[in-house]
């Protein structure tokens, strides 16, 4: 065991300080020290995706970065994406279009979409199956998925030329 | 009545029941990250265990040595086989009638074999505390061949020397567990001798792993204060987890609570008991504190549960124009170091014996051989009813060799051959009864949408536009048939250890009309929360809105055997219709009362019961719930509730038509999916959207499993796809989108008709892409080669037929 | 998969990162993104006593276009390769490369750096600096220098660079002409099976200049100055492909693995030359 660093967070827009091992994966420390248990850990080797929360406006694989890594940075995971009684769009469209069964990739699914849209707000069927490459679902065949994330664009879009 | 009540349709709508697409209830909580899957639980003081695992695949362990591991601060404990056999756990018996280590008892049968049970106060500790277990190896000759297996001196088994009689009958060889016969083999053979045509052919179908994105743990925390144990873990059966915990551990079973929280997906993974659950109990009760134990990706795909590993031979005969005469099949079922599949007692082979498929075959014979080798422990149902996928798998490859040897088009020989409707029901060579069907009307329908006739057309000019030069692509039509076997079991046939595998529902209906039921099945992303509310809400007539359903805590949940095999809506869906109609019948009683008539005299309608001939006069659900609990209604108990456990007299018996296009690029190997068009008919439809999920879902598990994805291991037994780097889960870009279709035929034994189809895709897809792959090189000479077919073994094929000279 | 425990640094300057390394030695590694070095050590197949976190250094994430000049900072992630739109335009095979690595989280953390500096033989830049012809520039306790990509690479995970060094930059002259990288894997997230990078120009209607490297193929990228020479010259017909091909073949030494046997990766590898050249050649 090496000594224990202070880690400082900004996690969903509260500040958040605890001690941690250098060598504590960022994943391990949201769900364990913070409590932040919709990141799932999935294959610890940065293929699936389950982990996925936004750092600094990246989308990043929290079992492969050590919390030490993080210190100081500002994090989004899912938690902090919508709230109970006003769903964040792509929340909505997940739900409407049948985007997750057993709901273990979800949340990295959906972390990962936010940051896709926000890149690039009007994506093709093709951009978005490359775009979200990078996150494993094994139960639905992402067929409703794409259909979810492409219908959460044009509700996004739709909004913002009402908007203008 | 007044001008305000809603019209019939209205009503109807407003129960959501059904056949409609109502959106998941479970989604709020998942879309928001608030799911709570087994690693989410944290409970005070609780421990992490983790596991020394062997790197030889076969070797004596000669010692064990803790000294290191428990002078790190925040080890607890080091646990070894020596440690449990005083309990005598360190060995526990399989759902196949074998027994399994728990912990290495001299010596070790596979690569990642569990050594030692390292319990810390942290998950870093326990990582750092398994490093120090010193553990000294003799390294042993190493089988992964089943068939060298039968032929070696190498008893891999030394706690089964001598024994000839094995769980299933006469074991022939040191490292033979059974041989399971099925049919006719005399009548088979003779058919086959005097056949006009026989088609022969050899394939493996590949070990492969379910691979949910969650891998599998519990968390056990044994109250010495109350003497209870409660158990969270990964348990697609959990009240089968909680009857074997309590046999194991000599703990009664009303002091043992096992709880499945959310399941991140199953696929068969979660069937069975693992040394990690059994590992995290004994450290609870030896600490007096939880413990939880969570494997890690690499761990899950070494040791807890692979699928398939069949070697299988096949014989079909049949006349100059192609009616089928006889099948005969063998299989060498490689189980790996312990015979752990998880079958019905009585099937050590699942339901291999639905290889006759979707055909009128008039004699069968089956024979399979289990046996040992050194390689994980499973044989699971990896998104099928047991072995039904290599059952499919089989026939649908035979049907195209057949085809072959007849020079006939695939299509129109599974044409002349289905079992007629007017067959059914169908007792099959091999014995199944089969429900329902009506397999020509969905092989008309799937082939008139692909347009059949002008794909033959495309792909002949393709192959002359290759022999040209003009092209290096080729294309293939992939077809399947499927005929599955779901919805285990009947009890007179069907147990799991003893349990026969009923299933059942408990309804209570609460004073102001809404409810609550609870089932013995587990959601493992299935939507049962949303599905079985629809069944509900169809039969008693209150709006699946305001019924609640509840599995996988034991404590309340009525018994049932768990959800696989697509057993959940045939066996626990008819379990909740017929505890729907109990509840009906009472308030058939109360609604008369109330409208002082005769029992007789009320008919139910939609949310209500009318007066018969007067539907002026009615009382609604909510009415008749309220009066239930507030009126003391003569010869009528106080409340509505019901229970029902559903002992399904018979399986159930969806199909599905399916037809893959493919280009294959002659000189990388690489496949690329056109069109995938799938027909599924799974009898009555309770709700279209989830059907359609199952289908996508299943289809990219088969599409995965045919083009690569396997549990290769090395001449060493060394597991060569060990990571998601080389083990295929494929992503969103590699899968391409599916069309959906759909016949019914609802199964006349099912109260409410429906059959399951969670599982459908993936054994229609497996043979269906395939069949894609391997029809591509029909014209090029090709018979069979075996998956999974990935890049560089569809390039071998090409290469074999000269496609690069 | 648990790392083993290890002091973390996390230094401002490049002189402290050299004198963390000096005093430290074998036990000191420097990390970029550490999308290569955290699964190791999650695996505990790398040992890292002292890992020395580069995220803090100044001006090590930089790209700088300058008189058809390029240079890129170590920390320069993928996905800034790709989002850079300069850069698309003066060096275009650099983000046709980058979008075929990984995938897009991967991308955000995996820094060319990284890529290039370990020698895994299944990293995609390597090859491409080496058919760009770029210089890998390096600083250590006796301060800094330059080394060829095509000379850096000298076995799997074996390199020019010595432990107490880092590398902090590649540079390279802005290519001209066609290009393209053209990568067989099985599945997103893979190495490739075969890679190819090409560059090519072309004069009065032939080739007037090739460069051509390949991925995966032996224990170090493969850059072939014999297949760049067999195309010069040539309007890119089927017999200078075929030469260059046969140049190519002779210089790498696949092995087997999951990806398949040795005659089926050579085979695929001329395939995926091929197709690279013929793209380059139909951009230049």
């Amino acid at each position: 065991m090496s000594d224990k660093m202070h880690i400082k967070l900004k996690v969903n827009g509260e500040d958040k300080e605890f001690l941690a091992e250098p060598r504590e994966l960022l994943i391990y420390a949201l769900r364990e020290k913070l409590n932040i248990t919709g990141p799932h850990v999935g294959c610890e080797t940065s293929h699936c995706g389950a982990c996925t929360v936004t750092i600094d406006g990246k989308s990043v694989k929290s079992c492969t970065m050590f919390v030490a890594q993080a210190n100081g940075a500002e994090i989004t995971t899912i938690e902090g994406i919508g709230e109970p009684d006003a769903l964040h769009v792509l929340q909505e469209n997940f739900r409407e279009h049948h985007g997750l069964q057993c709901g273990f990739c979800t949340p990295g699914m959906i972390t990962r979409a936010t940051k896709l849209l926000e890149e690039n707000p009007n994506p093709t069927e093709e951009e978005v199956r490359f775009g979200m490459a990078g996150n494993i679902c094994r139960c639905t065949g992402y067929q409703n998925i794409v259909k979810s994330i492409l219908s959460a664009a044009s509700e996004i879009n739709a909004a913002k030329e009402a908007a203008q | 009545m007044n001008d305000m009540t809603p019209d019939r349709e209205e009503r109807s709508a407003n129960l959501k029941g059904m056949g409609c697409s109502r959106k998941r209830v479970e989604d709020a909580r998942f879309t928001q990250g608030k799911g709570n899957y087994v690693d989410d639980i944290k409970l005070p003081d609780m421990l992490h265990g983790d596991f020394v695992r062997s790197p030889y695949a076969h070797a004596r362990v000669v010692s064990v040595n803790k000294e290191a591991a428990l002078a790190l601060p925040g080890v607890v404990a080091v646990l070894t086989a020596e440690d449990l056999a005083p309990l005598n756990l360190h060995w526990m018996p399989t759902l196949a009638g074998d027994k399994q280590m728990v912990l290495a008892d001299g010596k070790v049968l596979f690569q990642g074999q569990e050594v030692a049970f390292v319990v810390a106060s942290d998950r870093y500790v326990a990582a750092d505390a398994v490093e120090l277990v010193e553990v000294e190896y003799e390294e042993l000759p190493v089988i992964t061949d089943p068939f060298e297996a039968l032929k070696s001196d190498v008893v891999l088994r030394e706690d089964l020397e001598g024994q000839t009689e094995g769980a299933h009958g006469p074991r022939k060889h040191h490292n033979h567990i059974f041989t399971w016969e099925q049919g006719d083999e005399a009548g088979t053979n003779q058919v086959l001798d005097n056949a006009e045509v026989v088609a022969e052919e050899t394939m493996y179908y590949h070990r492969t792993h379910p691979c949910p994105l969650e891998t599998c743990g519990s968390v056990a925390s044994m109250d010495k204060v109350n003497g209870k144990l409660t158990l969270w873990g990964t348990f697609q059966a959990p009240h089968v987890v909680r009857t074997v915990a309590s046999l194991l551990s000599g703990i009664e079973e009303h002091n043992i609570r096992v709880v499945s929280p959310d399941i991140g997906g199953g696929f068969g993974n979660k069937v069975g008991v693992y040394p990690g659950y059994v590992c995290s109990i004994v450290a609870s009760i030896v600490t007096g504190k939880p413990v939880k134990w969570v494997e890690d990706r690499m761990e899950n795909l070494m040791s807890t549960a692979f699928a398939r590993d069949y070697h299988m031979t096949g014989k079909i005969s049949a006349t100059k124009d192609g009616k089928i005469t006889g099948l005969h099949c063998h299989v060498t079922a490689d189980h790996g170091g312990f015979d752990a599949c998880a079958d019905p007692t009585k099937f050590p082979a699942g339901f291999m014996n639905i290889c006759t498929g979707s055909y009128d075959i008039p004699v069968a014979y089956l024979a399979v051989d289990g046996v040992y080798t050194n390689k994980a422990p499973g044989g699971v149902s990896y998104r099928c009813s047991f072995r039904v996928t290599e059952a499919v798998y089989f026939i649908e490859r035979m049907i195209e060799v057949l085809a072959i040897e007849l020079d006939m088009d695939a299509a129109e020989l599974r044409r002349i051959n289905f079992i007629k409707k007017e067959q059914f029901p169908y007792t099959a060579a091999l014995g199944w009864e089969y429900d329902s069907g009506d397999y020509h009307t969905a092989w008309d329908k799937a082939l008139e949408t692909v347009e059949y006739d002008a794909l033959r057309k495309e792909q002949a000019e393709r192959v002359e536009a290759f022999k040209r030069g003009e092209t290096r692509k080729l294309m293939g039509v992939g077809l399947s048939f499927f005929t599955e076997i779901v919805g285990a079991g009947p009890v007179k046939n069907c147990d799991i250890l003893g349990m026969g595998m009923f299933d059942s529902c408990e309804i209570r209906i609460h004073p102001t009309g809404s409810a609550i039921a609870r089932l013995g099945t587990i959601s493992q992303g299935q939507g049962h929360a949303t599905t079985f509310a629809q069944i509900l809400a169809s039969e008693i007539g209150i709006s699946a809105d305001s019924i609640t359903i509840e599995e996988g805590d034991t404590d309340t949940a009525p018994y049932g055997l768990g959800t696989y095999g697509s057993r959940s809506t045939p066996v626990a869906g008819a379990a909740t219709a017929m505890a729907g109609r109990k509840i009906r019948a009472k308030a058939q009683m109360i609604a008369a009362y109330l409208l002082e008539v005769h029992d007789d005299d009320v008919e139910f309608d939609i949310d209500r019961f009318v007066v018969k001939g007067a539907p002026e006069r009615f009382k609604t659900m909510k009415e008749i719930a309220y009066a239930a609990y507030n009126q003391a209604i003569p010869g009528i108990e106080p409340g509505l509730e019901a229970v029902s456990y559903y002992d399904p007299p018979n399986m159930t018996y969806p199909f599905g038509a399916y037809v893959c296009v493919m280009d294959i690029d002659v000189d990388t190997g690489v496949p690329e999916i056109r069109r995938f068009y799938a027909l599924d008919d799974c009898g009555t439809r309770i709700n279209p959207m989830i059907i359609e999920g199952q289908v996508h879902g299943g289809l990219t598990e088969a599409l995965a499993v045919a083009l690569g994805q396997e549990i290769a291991y090395d001449d060493l037994g060394n597991v060569k796809t060990g990571t998601l780097m080389d083990f295929f889960l494929p992503t969103a870009w590699e899968v391409p989108n599916y069309e959906t279709d759909y016949t019914v035929t609802p199964s006349p034994h099912h109260p409410i008709g429906a059959k399951g189809v969670g599982e459908s895709p993936h054994v229609g897809g497996v043979p269906c892409f395939s069949n894609a792959v391997q029809d591509a090189f029909r014209a090029f000479g090709l018979r069979h080669t075996n998956m999974p077919h990935d890049h560089w073994r569809i390039w071998q094929t090409a290469n074999g037929l000269g496609l690069h000279d | 998969m648990i790392p083993a425990a290890f002091d973390y640094h996390r230094p401002k300057s490049m002189d402290e990162v050299i004198a963390l390394l000096g005093e430290h030695g074998d036990d000191a590694r420097v990390m970029a993104g550490g999308h290569s070095l955290i699964p190791m050590m999650k695996l505990r197949m790398a040992e890292v006593p002292h890992l020395i976190d580069l995220q803090d250094i100044e001006n090590l994430a930089e790209i700088t276009i300058e008189e058809g000049h390029i240079s890129l900072g170590a920390m320069v992630t993928q996905h800034d390769l790709i989002t850079h739109s300069k850069l698309a335009l003066r060096a275009p095979i650099l983000r046709e490369a980058a979008l075929q690595i990984a995938d897009p989280q991967v991308r955000y953390m995996g820094t060319i750096g990284g890529n290039l500096a370990n020698g895994d033989p299944g990293n995609d830049m390597p090859g491409v600096m080496q058919c760009l012809g770029a210089r890998i520039n390096l600083i250590g306790p006796d301060g800094a220098r330059s080394v060829a990509a095509r000379d850096y690479y000298e076995a799997a995970y074996m390199t020019d660079r010595e432990d107490d060094e880092v590398l902090v930059s590649v540079d390279f002259q802005a290519p001209s002409g066609g290009y393209a990288y053209e990568k067989q894997k099985r599945k997103i997230g893979d190495y490739a099976t075969a890679a190819a990078a090409v560059m090519i120009t072309k004069s009065e209607g032939k080739i007037a200049s090739a460069s051509v490297a390949m991925t995966n193929l032996s224990d170090v990228p493969v850059w072939s100055e014999e297949a760049g020479a067999a195309l010069v010259g040539t309007a890119c017909d089927g017999a200078a492909l075929e030469a260059a091909v046969a140049a190519m073949l002779g210089d790498i030494d696949p092995s087997e693995d999951n990806r398949g046997p040795v005659a089926f990766k050579r085979h695929v590898a001329g395939v995926i030359l091929k197709r690279a050249i013929t793209r380059a050649w139909g951009r230049a």
